[in-house]
């Protein structure tokens, strides 16, 4: 009896480690948008360093000689498929980290019964 | 980091195609080598794979008041070392450049080089580097995480000065820096934070996989965290 609550216990302990690190990350991230409250894309906040890039190279007079063959109809359909990008990576990840975490807990409740006995 | 479909002359697109693809083509080599080898590292190559898109999907705001992305690579370039990742970085790669019209199949071989090669590449070798002055590998695996990520935007800042040297390299290399390498700095560092949480995780469930892939020794191994036997 005394030995499950030890068990219970010691799967109650949260690592913290990771919480800070991510919520460091998190600060990484709303730090610019903190600062430059307010302010928005037409006045050239916020815009994608791989679209200004080409907005310069256009700038010096070159027209790029091949399109992409097929570009999303819309800003939505374009968010669309960068989640689906997202939640592919995001599930594979889960999946595997999860069963590998499932297989840990089985093998130390193993271990814990056979000192038991 | 993604040169744009066709923001190459063809002839640059041509010579970064022929830079990229035996980097490539040893890598599917070199997958199969350790996935036969090692099949249970199979689920971990998925993760490294998976690692980059997540990461090469966000868009993340830079101090420098623009958008741009991590790239993801350093997890798997300390994992399965740069010439796997040069495989796994061209699959997301085709994926942008076909569904998203992000980066483009003309400048495929350009854009795998910078994120596919030169970033997995200092960050296989910085990791090496780090552990080797005898640091943890938490920290070697931030600064090997943080230098491939911002090093892929140096080498597209590189590839497009050599491109259009307007008026010369020198001059557009400071402006394509400016427009790249400055905004990645900030992202650079989460990227690498987040490739440490992912791999003190994996190291703290699955040690003796990379115990296996000679990533680390198994002295590194915390006491307290049991592996797999």
């Amino acid at each position: 009896m005394m030995y499950r609550s030890q068990l219970r216990g010691h799967h109650n302990i949260v690592n913290k480690r990771p919480i800070i690190l991510l919520a460091l990350v998190a600060v990484i991230v709303i730090f610019p948008l903190a600062i430059y409250n307010g302010k928005g894309e037409s006045q050239g906040y916020f815009g994608g360093s791989d679209d200004q890039g080409p907005a310069y190279i256009t700038s010096t007079g070159y027209t790029p000689w091949f399109q992409s063959l097929w570009e999303p109809p819309s800003p939505e359909i374009e968010s669309l498929l960068f989640a689906a990008q997202a939640a592919i990576g995001a599930i594979i990840i889960g999946y595997v980290l999860g069963y590998w975490q499932g297989q840990q807990a089985e093998r130390k409740k193993r271990k814990n019964d056979v000192e038991k006995k | 980091m993604h040169i744009a479909e066709g923001f190459l002359p063809w002839q640059w697109c041509l010579f970064w195609y022929i830079v990229a693809l035996p980097v490539i083509a040893y890598g599917v080599i070199q997958i199969k080598k350790v996935t036969d080898e090692h099949p249970e590292s199979k689920p971990l190559l998925a993760v490294s794979g998976a690692f980059i898109f997540i990461l090469s999907s966000l868009k993340l705001p830079s101090v420098t008041g623009s958008c741009s992305h991590p790239t993801g690579t350093g997890l798997g370039a300390v994992l399965f070392g740069p010439a796997a990742v040069s495989v796994l970085a061209a699959i997301v790669l085709v994926f942008q450049a076909l569904l998203l019209a992000h980066g483009g199949i003309t400048t495929l071989g350009a854009n795998d080089f910078s994120m596919g090669i030169v970033g997995p590449f200092a960050a296989w070798l910085i990791w090496k580097g780090v552990r080797k002055i005898g640091l943890s590998t938490s920290i070697a695996i931030f600064i090997a995480a943080v230098m491939g990520d911002w090093l892929t935007y140096v080498t597209t800042a590189v590839q497009l000065s050599l491109a259009f040297p307007i008026p010369t390299f020198e001059v557009a290399f400071l402006k394509f820096i400016a427009i790249y390498a400055y905004t990645q700095v900030p992202l650079a560092i989460a990227e690498g934070i987040l490739t440490v949480v992912v791999f003190e995780y994996i190291m703290k469930l699955r040690p003796d996989i990379l115990i296996k892939l000679k990533v680390i020794r198994p002295n590194d191994v915390p006491k307290s965290t049991e592996g797999a036997s």
